[in-house]
């Protein structure tokens, strides 16, 4: 049995009295590319929210390499509120902040652009080597750490020549073009040194000569950092074409999975997607 | 002598400098719900009026001399918003904040430029600065009357604001800035109403404020208004009632602490010997509470919960 | 690299002239000349650049609007101040109260080392001074770091006033002194130094030298791996975060540090002014620092000192006949009507002319540049023009 990077367990998340994402459980596993797909509103970016822990699931335990990273149950106000599945199930409290996640080995980017806009490429990906360098705040200042600063220079520099960004590193972030800037994210979350990189809708806004090339570049990246991937996309194409699995949710709850071909056969997708007309028969 | 005795006249004093925070407090925490802006110039606004007032009492008599008062002070803050707030509208939150003390500290320079740094007595308004006898203690009428006037004021305003066009407008407004601009709210008139309710409030502030109180220098409206502004934090940032509340216990709070070392002391409940000057606590105590407040329950007593969306 | 080492060279040259120059004047400018002046605004605004500075390092580079400036400093002053006054004549100051802090290091150090002593105790207590208040920030830290911003400002505000209120408590009177005034500690005019027959004056230079030494560690903090995560917290935290970096530790790093040298920047002011009252340190105090780096250009540490010097020479001396009404210009001496120019005008027009900067320059003087960065423009606008010249020729 292949192994297990990320696995959900019963993952729901609840906002007031809305269940964004309804006892979801997934794997992830070692080296697979994986997407997450559903329409508009599915809870597909709630679901990376809760494994990068910037939202704390309601109800339900994560695990990432079979040590658990989240774990939650109602609790407080959501007790009487709550009205998700699974209830009772678990009974421990694991929360960890979305840097404690990025430090395990999970990174992300996201759905929206975040770049650092007002610093240069350089710096944007300098600032992810900053976690992994050994380094104070006392030796940084007086340039003790000349030896760290240098190596994490140098990685920069190969990192960005990988990514056909060498060119533009002394540029300022937000004045690149915006194919680039999706590179760039993409290679500030490399930077970060993760086992499962989180990709939230890469291809957004891209045509599909861009959307090709995405797909060999996640392909590639694969490969060359020997990670694993789990991305949210709407291109299907692209979907189809690079994932080994597919999830994919509706209204929170997963709907169907399996391998690409299995999942575009699914009549619950389709009718998911397509919409159903409730009263066919009149 | 009982403790009734002892700890009335300060709850009493305190529900009325309460009242006054309050009036001013309504000013943020309109302000703040629609423009997510500290108006940090709010204070010096009633500092202002308190000046204004003095002049013009000076030339005319006090009953045209009041309505004159609110109708100056109503078009400063007018043309504060326009001159230095409305030019930020889309600028960074930090920007109009900053724009916001630069206005602070030109009033606060004006004043000291106008007065020449010396303190001035405020008129004596007639009626409401009489001594009058109030459940057995000695007052100005005005201490018994602000917390009254105070609550019928802000049942007229939340009347207003909750079945006039322009109130719906504001509620709206505060609710979603873009999205309301977009049903066509005109916007800017939204918040020229804002600001003249708010500052309006503030002039009527500044006379019972002053009335108590015997002089206005440069910095008078500095404390009364951070204090303000902690009221409209502490009842929840954008709700009237919330500052109300929120105004009286800050004013009941530093006037019992103002009176710690008698009320705890051998005359009251005996708990301390030798005075422990806490009165000058009395101004610091208000931003403890500010603290513990946003520790505990950063939206205030009755305020909305802000979600950022990632 | 070879370029970036003589702009280095160049630098260093520069700033040893100056402090040469400020040398001379000190030894030739009598106190009682009209150009002590300078020397005065020198002082103040080495002192107002490096609190400009280390709030510079919390409002523009980590994006913490903090408003607390006004406490840390009083924090720094009266840490500076107490334990600074020689234990003799500690009794003609605490009037009111039995004195409790019964060392002095100035003094100390100055019996066992002499004037050099002296000077090295002045230093351990104003590193004192910065080391208390950055503990302070630490306290402070723990609650408020976790607000969002505009709440973030008001609680520092708040804290600051809190502070105020602690330290003009009669019960801390032994400590503090209470609501009097600390006085007759080392200050300005104390700092000497007989070489052969003469006795130097180096108040001033002292007082700059520690500022720029100050100034010197926070841009090279800025430019270290950590001022870059600095920033990143500034441009996006939820980013910030998810790049590994836990937001509280590096926000109070940034605060403390920031403090520790706005405590630094306050016994500088107590050396300066020569008395410590604690109802002075009042929130307007903030708004003049926050309203001198908006002058500079919020991001820009070389703009905060161009701001606070403009500040200080405009506030003090430049814009004094706005005051007086006295002017001399080309040295006809004019007398404008004092029905208008009287005392206060000058912080009227100045207050305008901030209005006028945070309105149409957004900004600042500098934007979130540095110096460096515009002398590299002026010069290369300057070559640019040189191959033109040549080819028109040619």
């Amino acid at each position: 049995m292949a192994e297990n990077v990320l696995r959900l367990e019963d993952v729901t998340m609840q906002f007031g009295g809305v269940v964004a994402v309804n006892g979801f459980s997934m794997e992830v596993n070692k080296n697979e590319i994986v997407a997450l797909i559903g329409p508009n509103g599915a809870g597909k970016t709630t679901a990376f929210n809760c494994i990068t822990s910037v939202y704390e699931p309601t109800n339900g335990r994560i695990l990432l390499n079979n040590e658990v990273i989240a774990e939650n149950h109602p609790q407080g106000k959501m007790k009487d509120l709550y009205k998700g599945e699974n209830k009772g199930k678990y009974t421990k409290v694991v929360k960890f902040t979305p840097d404690r996640i990025t430090r395990r080995g999970i990174a992300r980017t996201f759905q929206n652009i975040r770049l650092f806009k007002a610093l240069t490429v350089f710096d944007n990906v300098m600032i992810a080597k900053h976690m992994r360098a050994k380094q104070n705040i006392f030796t940084a200042t007086f340039r003790l750490n000349a030896k760290e600063e240098k190596r994490m220079q140098e990685e920069t520099m190969v990192l960005l020549k990988e990514q056909n960004l060498d060119l533009y590193k002394d540029h300022i972030a937000s004045s690149l073009p915006y194919g680039l800037q999706r590179r760039l994210e993409i290679a500030r979350a490399l930077a970060t040194e993760p086992s499962l990189l989180l990709l939230d809708e890469p291809a957004a806004g891209m045509n599909p000569q861009e959307t090709q090339e995405l797909a060999d570049f996640i392909k590639q990246i694969r490969e060359q950092y020997r990670i694993t991937i789990l991305l949210i996309e709407h291109h299907m194409d692209l979907v189809m074409q690079i994932s080994e699995r597919v999830y994919v949710l509706d209204f929170g709850k997963l709907i169907s999975s399996g391998t690409p071909d299995e999942v575009q056969n699914d009549q619950k997708v389709i009718d998911a997607y397509l919409g159903v007309v409730e009263d066919a028969e009149d | 002598m009982n403790l009734f005795d002892i700890i009335m006249p300060y709850i009493i004093a305190g529900l009325s400098v309460g009242g006054q925070y309050a009036l001013i407090a309504i000013g943020y925490t309109m302000v703040y719900g629609i423009l997510r802006l500290i108006n940090f110039a709010h204070g010096d606004v009633f500092m202002i009026s308190g000046l204004v007032m003095i002049y013009v009492a000076a030339e005319v008599p006090l009953y045209i001399s009041i309505p004159i008062v609110i109708a100056i002070i109503m078009v400063i803050g007018f043309t504060i918003e326009r001159v230095a707030y409305k030019p930020l509208r889309n600028a960074p939150r930090m920007s109009v904040m900053i724009s916001a003390i630069g206005v602070s500290y030109l009033l606060q320079n004006l004043a000291l430029y106008l007065t020449g740094g010396l303190a001035r007595r405020y008129p004596t308004i007639p009626w409401i600065s009489d001594s009058i006898v109030f459940i057995g203690i000695t007052t100005r009428r005005v201490t018994v009357i602000t917390p009254f006037l105070v609550v019928a004021m802000v049942v007229v305003l939340v009347w207003l604001i909750n079945h006039t066009k322009t109130g719906i407008a504001m509620r709206a407004v505060a609710k979603d800035f873009e999205t309301s601009q977009l049903m066509g709210i005109k916007i800017n008139s939204v918040i020229s109403s804002t600001f003249a309710i708010g500052t309006f409030l503030a002039v009527a502030g500044s006379f019972l404020f002053f009335s108590n109180f015997p002089s206005v220098f440069p910095a008078a409206g500095a404390m009364p208004g951070l204090k303000a502004f902690v009221a409209a934090v502490f009842g929840g940032i954008g709700s009237i009632p919330g500052a109300v509340l929120g105004g009286l216990l800050i004013g009941v709070f530093e006037s019992l602490i103002k009176g710690a070392d008698i009320i705890l002391g051998p005359a009251g409940f005996g708990i301390i010997r030798t005075p422990m000057e806490l009165a000058t606590f009395s101004d610091a105590f208000t931003f403890v509470l500010l603290v513990i407040v946003l520790i505990f329950k950063p939206t205030g007593l009755f305020g909305d919960k802000p979600t950022e969306k990632v | 690299m070879n370029k970036n080492n003589s702009s280095k060279i160049t630098a260093a040259v520069l700033l040893i002239l100056l402090f040469g120059l400020v040398i001379f004047l000190e030894q030739v400018i009598r106190p009682t000349d009209e150009w002590a002046m300078l020397l005065s605004c020198l002082r103040m605004g080495s002192v107002y650049a490096l609190v400009a500075v280390s709030m510079n390092l919390l409002n523009g580079f980590t994006g913490l609007f903090s408003l607390g400036q006004a406490g840390f400093m009083l924090i720094g002053a009266y840490t500076y101040a107490i334990f600074s006054i020689p234990l003799d004549l500690k009794d003609s100051v605490y009037t009111f109260y039995d004195y409790s802090v019964k060392i002095s290091f100035p003094e100390v150090l100055g019996n066992v080392f002499g004037g050099f002593g002296m000077i090295t105790g002045v230093l351990v207590s104003i590193i004192l001074a910065g080391i208390i208040t950055a503990m302070a920030a630490f306290l402070i830290g723990l609650p408020v770091l976790r607000l969002r911003s505009d709440y973030l400002a008001i609680a520092t505000l708040g804290f600051a006033e809190i502070i105020r209120a602690v330290f003009l408590w009669g019960r801390l009177g032994p400590v503090t002194n209470g609501s009097n005034p600390l006085r007759r500690f080392t200050r300005t005019s104390d700092f000497t130094m007989d070489v052969g027959n003469t006795t130097l004056t180096l108040g001033t230079t002292t007082i700059m030298i520690i500022a720029a030494a100050c100034i010197f560690v926070i841009i090279l903090l800025v430019n270290s791996s950590y001022g870059r995560v600095f920033k990143a917290i500034r441009e996006d935290e939820i980013a910030a975060e998810a790049m590994g970096i836990n937001l509280y530790k590096h926000k109070q790093l940034s605060f403390c540090i920031s403090s520790f040298f706005t405590g630094v920047g306050g016994a500088l002011l107590a050396i300066f002014m020569g008395t410590v009252m604690a109802s002075n340190f009042m929130a307007a105090m903030t708004y003049e620092f926050l309203l001198i780096i908006v002058l500079g250009g919020i991001g820009s540490i070389s703009g905060s000192v161009v701001g606070a010097m403009l500040f200080v020479f405009a506030s003090q001396w430049w814009l004094r006949w706005l005051d007086s009404g006295i002017i001399t210009l080309f040295g006809t001496r004019y007398i404008l009507p004092n029905t208008i120019f009287r005392s206060g005008f000058r912080l009227v027009v100045f207050s305008v002319i901030i209005m006028c900067v945070v309105l149409f320059f957004r900004r600042g003087l500098m934007g979130d540049k540095e110096l460096p960065y515009y002398w590299n423009k002026l010069k290369s606008r300057i070559m640019a023009r040189k191959p033109k010249a040549g080819e028109s020729n040619g």
